[in-house]
Order: C-alpha cells, then structure tokens, then sequence
C-alpha cells in the first residue's frame, strides 16, 4: 500500500464531498447534508493515513529520521497539508456553530487546489532535501503557516459570502468587488485548465508550473488567441457581475445570520493571526538566522509574508474604527486571502519568472 | 467637529499621531509599497530590472519607469529615505497610541470592584434573571459552592436588599495588546542595533587557509579579532546523484596564536565565537589550485596492512608487499565517460573526483586506471589489494557567511513578546460578574450582570451554566 492510493481516495471523497455540499445548500434535504459531512470526515482519515504513509516512506527514503522527515518539503506536499488543514478547520467550524452550509464555500477551495496541483502539474515526486531545508525550525514554520492559511481562508468563505449577502445594488463598490474577485477566480482556474490539457502532450510537468502558465490563453504567442482570451474573461467578469444575485439567493436560503459570518470571519483571523505571527514570521526568521545568518532579508517571499500581515493588521484594526466593522472588513479578509495566496503561490510561480532566481 | 478646530494644534496633533486610522494608513502604506519592492530586484543589476518592466509594461515605456523607480529609490527601497521615514512614522503612532490609552487601561485594571446596584446590572451587556424557591441563606450558601465550582473567586457582601457576589478574571489580559504593540518596537529597536553596530559579511576560506579577516559586499576588509581556519571541507551526496546532502566545514578558531575552539558546521549549524557568527553557505574549487591539491589515500594490502598516504599529483607510492607501485597522473573533478567511452570532465564542482593512476611493476608499465572517490569498487587492484581514495585536500574553498549582530537577541526577545501578547491579546479576556440577591416571600431572586471585553458567548455559556448549576442544586436538595 502506499501513499497515493490513499491521496487519489481523500481527493475522490473531497470532490464528492464538494457536490453533497452544493446539493445540500441547492435542495436543503439534511440526509443529503449529513452525508456530505460523512464524506468529508472519511476523506479526512483517507488523507490523514495518506500523509503518514508519505511521511513514512520519505523516512525510509532519506534515512533521516523521523523528525527530518515530514512530508512538507515541497509544493505538492504543502498543498497536501494546506486541504488537510482547511478540511479540518472547517469540520470544527461545522461542529461549533452547527451550520453545514459554509461546506459549499470551502470544499470547493479544497477542490481548487487538488485540481490546481493536477492541472498546473505540480510535481508529485519524494524529492531529496537541499541541506538548508533540514532543520526543525523549518518544520514547525511551514507547518504554522499552513494551519494559519487553512484559518484565513475559511474567514475568506465566509468573509465573501458576508459580501454576497450584505451587498444590494450593481453599482455598489463592494458589489463590484467581490463580483470581481469570484470572476478571477474562476477564470484563474480556467486558464490553468486550458494551459494543462494543451501543453500536457509536449512537456514535463515540473517545468510547466514554471514557464507555460498562461501559455495558451493570455500570453499565447498568437495574437488573435491572446485577443480573444482577454476578451472572454471580461465577458466572463461581466457575466459574474450581471447574474452575481442568483449566488445571493442561494446563500440567503442557508438561514445564516450576516452577523455570524461576520463573527466567524473575526474568530478565524483571530486564530489565524496569532499563528501565522508565530510559525510564519518568527519561526521564518529563526530559521533564515540559523540557515543564512540572517533572519530578515526583504526577500519577495518574506515581504510578501509581511504584506500579509500587515492586511491582517489592518482588518483588526479597521474593526475597532466606528463604521468599518462589516463590509468595509469583509473585503479586507478576501484581499487578505488573495495575499495569502500570492505569498504562497504567486511569488513562487510569477515573481519567480521576472526575476533571475526563478530559474534556478 | 466644531469641538476639533477649537483645540491647540498640538492636541491635534497628538490625536492624529495616537489614532488607529493612522495606523490603519500606515498599514496600507507599508503593504502598497512593498509590494513594488518584491517586483523590482533591489539592489540589482539595471538591465536586469529594465527587462523586467518590459516585460510588464513594454519595451518602449521600460526605459523611463526605471528612471522614475530609481529616482524614486524604489531599486533599493528596503533602505530608502522614504521607508524608512514610514517605519518611523509606525512607530511613533504606536508610541503614541499606547501612552494616550495605558492610563485608561490601567485605571480600568486598577479599579477595585464593588457592589452594583441592581438598576445597573439590568443594564450590562450579559443579564440574566430568575427566581429560585428557596430562603436567602440557602440560596446564598448554594450559590458560592456554585461559582468555587466554576472556579470564580467571588466576594460576598451582605447589602440593603440581600446579598451581593462579584467576580473578575484575567483583568491584566487587557495589558495583552500593550505587550504585541511594544514588543513591536523592541523587534525594531533590536534591527537598528544590528545594523549599527554589527555587520555582514562572507569569507571563502580554502582548506589549509586562515584569515582574521572577513569582507563585506563593497569589498572592505572587517577584522575578525582572532584567526580562522578551515582545516576541511567535505560534501555528502544524496546516494549516487550530485544532488548535495550535506556539506560540512571543519574549523579552527585561534586566539593569540593558541587554538581555542574547533567545531565543524553545515547549513543550519553555525558556529559562533566573540559575537562573531560563521554560517556554511556555500562552496567551490579555488580557481587554478586544481592540479595543486594533495591526494589522501588508504593504501591496504593484500594481507590487510593499511597505511594513509598524502601524495601530490606527479608522485608515487609504493603498494606494501608487492614491487607496485602507483603514480597520479591526471584528475578530475568531475569524472564522466562519454558515449565514445573517453573521460571527460563534466562539472567544476568536485562531484565526482577521480584520480589517473598508473601501476607499474618493477619499473615496467603495466596498467593505468581511474580511482574514484566516491566509487569503491575502483578502489580494488587486480592482485587483491586497494587503494583508497579519502579526499582531495586543499582545493575546495568553504563559503561562509559571517555576521555580527548584536542586537538579534533583543529581536528574538521581541518576537517571543509579540507571541505571548498576541496569544493574551485573542485568547484571554477580562470578565467582570455581579450577582445580587434579593429577598422575596418564599423565594429569592437572582440578578446577574456580567461584561467580558472578548469572547462574549464564552462568557455567556458560563454564567448560563452556573445559573443552572444552582438552580440544580436548589430544587434537588430540596
Ligand atoms: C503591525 C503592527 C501591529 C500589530 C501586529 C498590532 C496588533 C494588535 C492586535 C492583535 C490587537 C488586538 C486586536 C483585537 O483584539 O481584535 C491590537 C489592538 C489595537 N491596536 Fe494594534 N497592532 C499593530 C500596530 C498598531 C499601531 C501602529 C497602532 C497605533 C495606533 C495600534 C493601535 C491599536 C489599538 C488602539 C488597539 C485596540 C486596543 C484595545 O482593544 O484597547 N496598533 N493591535
């Protein structure tokens, strides 16, 4: 037995999971509901067994020991852990406040990174370790950081579906906003799709992930495809903007009260951000100390990880402002989140193409 | 508004600098810049960051952005006049903000609790009433086994309508935030003194070599205070790859001509002496020293005996208990046969390091071979004896990078501050909880009145339970 039988059946269950969901929210039949939490949470022991067989073999791989060993060394792996992490915050979440339709807002995440780690072809190698990644520090910082990003991006669920059901009218900045940023996402997704199934035939995966993003829609060497591409993501854009009711409607039908995604999006950044202090930038910096002699080095990953921070500063601070609480904070935990996401994902896989050290 | 323009400038002043909307600009501020700072190379090459707005922007507008970038100190933005001026600025606002709030904060800490009248616990965030069926005394006997129970330590008084408890916990967790935005400071006050009054700097020390001495990037020498030597350096593999496992330095610290310590270090194990700290970074061939390293072999013969030689390249050795002996002829770094079988060098780093030797019997030639390093199955000789190659010395260099700071621990100090504040600042929180009671016939009523400055339904969910606690205990001993 190993490992990836186990992730190909956490990754089925997820996925199904994410359709009871989506059911459940659509016609509201609580068998539906509570077969959709039975799936999540069998997933959730499918990938947890995955994860320890993966850390096990790696073990026998390296002959490193247990500690050196964890499976957190590389994009896949984190991204593993990451759906782990969300998966399990958002099972608490369920049992706490006893409400199973966030699930139709954050299975789909979980979805969205295992399809991204297949369709951007992230490489699912054991590979050996460079010897700066042996370090202790290093596990604890990458395994608090993705604890805190599961956190952050449940109070993005939450804090986008604040803003789904609070906004009122088309031409609303905060409308627009979140109309906007759900349109991106989406069409993120379809473009990495369409980059998978056209450049899948003619190259290695891993050197996919770094120079064919975008490839075959908007940087395609035909300028007519290049064209067309930008002009259907705008019709998309418009589409999300004209129709973004519908998704308010159904959200309307979960019986949650604005107040208690308000309150959920806080209590996941209060969680959040203590964690991500700790594991992300003070664990960072003792490890960059032990590893480089230097804890701070304004590199783009480190200043993104304080940009981060400092957008979380800001929501918690734009709360205790008298008329900020609500919307105005709301779409400060999603930019929150496209942080998070650039921190994680965009500095490895865009900056690293403008600059000299992404080829290495 | 009227009230505003009135005041002095100077207490406008010091309401703008002690505001959280300040903060909240700065906080913007500091994000919005930075991220031009990650896509700009800092510090680099301008070609390099001309290409890089090309690609963003285009070729023809390239050229004047990096102007305005560069005028605008955004190629070294990190150390800017400007970023720093806003760091400065973040942290005068949080000086500020915390000396025109602790005083009202510590009031509020300092306060002794009393009695409320009941008019007022109506009025409190958390209020709850009932009536219990049972006299005063008993109720009042109850009710403090009850909250010893939920671990409140309450105070009893008896008053003009009955009797009155009070409570508080975790009032010093309001001292929490004080904490996250001090040790702020402290992190930036240990990053000044770094800077000051530390360095950094890289030496690439080659094996053999000492210096007392380190250079910093514009090429200036830093004394050391003491000599170091690098006595070896080794790199392991990852199996048969070129893949790096671990490189390792051996080295000497001397002081005054007498060696006071010796430690070997690899990537996440430095070494520190006087302050000074020497981390592995990298490594390397020094550049025409190829041919000038000294050959470290095991020499075991066929019955067993061993001995270690050290052999430049051109001499020889006699293999013990035959008439061969051996010569070095040739070496590679980085040995490889290509498809026609010729060796060829493929790397300038010694990967896979082999030695040319030439066996000859009695002054006879009878044989040459490639010994390698990190193959032992070359070691073996036709007549059942080896050679053992151990080590090519004195060729690679070991990259350190050596720095100085004094002020890290004050930063370490700051962030174990930060964490604990943040952790008291989110997870702790002051609960302050009045209970009266009130004589009625037969009965008594219960008056509750709490406030909690965080995690409101925590607080909620426990008066809630000690209420039914008591109502428990009151109808069941009944
Ligand atoms: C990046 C730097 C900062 C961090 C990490 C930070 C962190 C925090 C945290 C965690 C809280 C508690 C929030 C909550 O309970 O929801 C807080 C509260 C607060 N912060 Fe900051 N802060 C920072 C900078 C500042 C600055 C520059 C100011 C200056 C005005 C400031 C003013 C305040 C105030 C007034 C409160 C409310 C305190 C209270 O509840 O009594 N903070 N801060």
């Amino acid at each position: 037995m190993d490992s990836s039988l186990f992730f190909g059946l956490s990754t089925m269950a997820y996925i199904l999971a994410m359709m009871l969901y989506i059911a459940y929210v659509a016609f509201r039949k609580s068998p539906i509901g509570l077969m959709a939490t039975a799936v999540t949470v069998s997933g959730l022991v499918l990938q947890t067994a995955a994860i320890v067989l993966r850390w096990k073999e790696f073990a026998d791989l390296s002959g490193l020991g247990f500690f050196h060993s964890a499976p957190l060394t590389n994009l896949y792996e984190s991204l593993i852990f990451f759906v782990w992490c969300l998966i399990l915050g958002y099972l608490v979440v369920e049992f706490k406040f006893k409400n199973r339709s966030f699930g139709a807002f954050v299975t789909p995440i979980a979805g969205l990174v295992l399809a991204f780690i297949d369709l951007a072809g992230v490489s699912k190698e054991i590979q050996p370790l460079v010897p700066a990644l042996k370090s202790n520090w290093l596990l604890v910082h990458v395994t608090m950081s993705f604890i805190a990003y599961a956190a952050f991006s449940i109070s993005f669920s939450t804090g986008i579906m604040y803003l789904i059901v609070k906004t009122e009218k088309r031409t609303e900045p905060a409308y627009i906003f979140w109309t906007v940023t759900f349109g991106l996402f989406a069409i993120l997704l379809i473009a990495m799709g369409l980059d998978f199934f056209s450049f899948k035939v003619k190259v290695r995966p891993e050197i996919f992930v770094h120079n064919y993003l975008f490839r075959s829609s908007f940087l395609h060497p035909s300028a007519t495809v290049k064209i067309v591409s930008y002009l259907t993501a705008f019709l998309l854009l418009i589409c999300v903007w004209r129709f973004g009711g519908v998704l308010k409607r159904v959200i309307a039908n979960f019986n949650i009260h604005a107040d208690v995604l308000d309150e959920i999006t806080y209590k996941s950044i209060a969680v959040g951000f203590p964690i991500f202090t700790l594991g992300g930038l003070v664990f960072g910096a003792i490890w960059a100390d032990q590893a480089w002699g230097r804890y701070w080095s304004w590199d783009p990953k480190e200043t993104w990880s304080l940009i981060t921070w400092f957008i979380y500063a800001f929501y918690l601070h734009g709360r205790m402002i008298r008329g900020w609480r609500g919307r105005k904070v709301a779409i400060v935990s999603v930019i929150g989140f496209m942080a998070v996401m650039f921190t994680y994902l965009g500095v490895n896989l865009l900056l690293s193409g403008l600059h000299a050290y992404g080829s290495k | 508004m009227d009230s505003e323009q009135k005041k002095p400038i100077a207490d406008r002043l010091w309401d703008f600098l002690a505001s959280v909307k300040l903060a909240i600009v700065i906080f913007a501020f500091i994000a919005v810049t930075s991220i031009i700072g990650t896509v700009l190379e800092q510090q680099g090459d301008p070609r390099e960051n001309i290409q890089i707005l090309a690609k963003l922007f285009g070729e023809s507008l390239a050229p004047a952005l990096y102007s305005v970038a560069e005028a605008l100190g955004f190629t070294d933005m990190y150390r800017s006049w400007w970023f720093t001026g806003l760091l400065i600025i973040f942290a005068v606002n949080l000086v500020i903000c915390s000396i025109d709030r602790l005083p009202r904060i510590w009031k509020i800490i300092r306060e002794p609790m009393g009695p409320l009248p009941k008019e007022q616990l109506r009025t409190l965030p958390l209020s709850r009433e009932m009536t219990v069926k049972a006299k005063l005394d008993a109720t009042k006997d109850a009710l403090s086994s009850a909250l010893k129970k939920a671990r409140l330590h309450a105070t009893g008084l008896k008053d003009a309508d009955g009797f009155s408890f009070f409570a508080q916990s975790g009032k010093y967790s309001r001292l929490g935030v004080f904490m996250t935005h001090f040790s702020i400071l402290v992190i930036m006050i240990g990053a000044v003194i770094g800077v000051r009054f530390g360095f950094k700097a890289f030496l690439n020390l080659p094996e053999g070599a000492i210096s007392n001495v380190a250079f910093s990037g514009n090429d200036r020498d830093i004394p050391l205070g003491f000599d170091i030597r690098c006595d070896n350096f080794r790199v392991d593999f990852w199996g048969a790859s070129d893949m790096p496992k671990e490189y390792r330095s051996w080295l000497t610290i001397i002081k005054d001509g007498k060696e006071v310590m010796r430690k070997s270090i690899a990537v996440n194990e430095p070494l520190t002496f006087e302050g000074v700290t020497f981390y592995q970074s990298s490594y390397g061939i020094v550049p025409g020293s190829l041919g000038q390293g000294m050959f470290i072999f095991n020499v075991v013969s066929k019955d067993g005996s061993r001995s270690t030689v050290n052999l430049k390249m051109g001499d020889s050795v006699r293999i013990p208990g035959t008439s061969v002996s051996a010569t070095i002829v040739d070496f590679s770094p980085a040995l490889r046969f290509d498809q026609h079988g010729h060796p060829m060098t493929y790397a300038n780093q010694m990967v896979n390091p082999a030695a040319l030797m030439e066996f000859s019997e009695n002054g006879a030639n009878s044989f040459r071979g490639w010994v390698l390093m990190r193959r032992p199955e070359t070691w073996q000789l036709r007549d059942g004896s080896r050679v053992e190659f151990l080590d090519y010395w004195g060729v690679e260099f070991t990259g350190l990078q050596v720095r100085k700071d004094p002020g890290v621990w004050i930063v370490y100090v700051g962030c174990i501050a930060m964490s604990i504040g943040l952790i008291i600042a989110f997870f702790m929180s002051h609960r302050r909880l009045w209970i009266k009671l009130v004589e009625e016939k037969n009965a008594t009523r219960v008056i509750v009145g709490g406030i909690a400055n965080k995690n409101r339904a925590a607080f909620e969910r426990k008066i809630d339970g000690l209420l039914s606690a008591l109502r428990k205990q009151i109808e069941g001993g009944k």
